[in-house]
């Protein structure tokens, strides 16, 4: 038997390192995998909720946020090669055509 | 007692996986370090019953989407990343901020809910039958909208991929 709290604080903390990586990361395409950590940090307590309330609707929003995730990888990686081709470069900073 | 010794080790190995993530430079042992999390998620999803996400997270998310990436970091040959002043100024504010964010939150929930039940192993089954009951009956029309969804981002990762012809 374990609290909900204890799923609940791995998926902040797993949240957490999410949005660090996405701060501190400079490479575009490890920006895009915290990204993914983010959302698999929701899933878990998308998951965790559905088993409290035992309810077996979190559990097909999970498969709805797997979807949506599979096919933003799918577009934004196309992204990625795009930029690439045109910038030459992974950093972001260095997309900066419409800074000041 | 065995379940919250398997929650520990799986939660040991996500967020070990997860800070690695974060500690690697090249972006290939970021991907790894990525697919291990994902994988340690599916056995936290196997201990909340839900059998049939687990499956789909060590296919769709561990197998097609981290295979993508790698393929990516290939193609593109990406190698280790560039430091920049305002990646210092984002690693001096932002990992100490987003320590002091998680820990608050953390201590939030544990505070808020001391008498709230617990999850228990199995409690709630969730095998593939009654989610694929579920998706065509309650929840049709967003299962319908997701194939169109797919669909779009399918014709829209050959757009953005192909070859400008000049």
């Amino acid at each position: 038997m374990i609290p909900l709290s204890y799923y609940l604080v791995l998926s902040v903390i797993l949240f957490a390192c999410g949005v660090t990586g996405f701060l501190i990361k400079r490479n575009i395409i490890t920006i895009f995998m915290s990204i993914e950590l983010m959302l698999n940090a929701v899933n878990l307590s998308f998951v965790a909720f559905a088993s409290y309330w035992h309810v077996l609707s979190g559990q097909v929003f999970v498969f709805f946020v797997m979807v949506v995730a599979a096919a933003e990888a799918a577009v934004g990686l196309a992204i990625i090669i795009a930029v690439f081709r045109t910038r030459e470069t992974l950093n972001p900073d260095r997309v900066n055509l419409l800074k000041l | 007692m065995l379940h919250l010794a398997l929650f520990l080790i799986f939660a040991v190995i996500c967020v070990a996986g997860a800070v690695n993530l974060l500690a690697q430079k090249h972006p290939i042992e970021s991907a790894l370090s990525l697919v291990v999390v994902m994988g340690a998620l599916a056995g936290l999803y196997m201990l909340l019953g839900a059998e049939f996400l687990a499956a789909i997270q060590v296919i769709v998310y561990a197998g097609a989407v981290m295979v993508l990436f790698v393929f990516v970091i290939m193609l593109l040959n990406a190698g280790e990343e560039e430091h920049t002043r305002g990646s210092k100024v984002a690693l001096l504010f932002g990992v100490p901020g987003m320590v002091v964010g998680s820990v608050l939150g953390a201590w939030v929930l544990i505070r808020s809910n001391p008498s709230a039940k617990d999850v228990a192993i199995g409690s709630l089954y969730g095998p593939a039958r009654e989610i694929g009951k579920l998706l065509f009956t309650t929840y049709l029309l967003p299962f319908e909208i997701t194939s169109v969804l797919i669909l779009i981002a399918i014709m829209g990762a050959v757009v953005l991929a192909r070859r400008e012809s000049q």
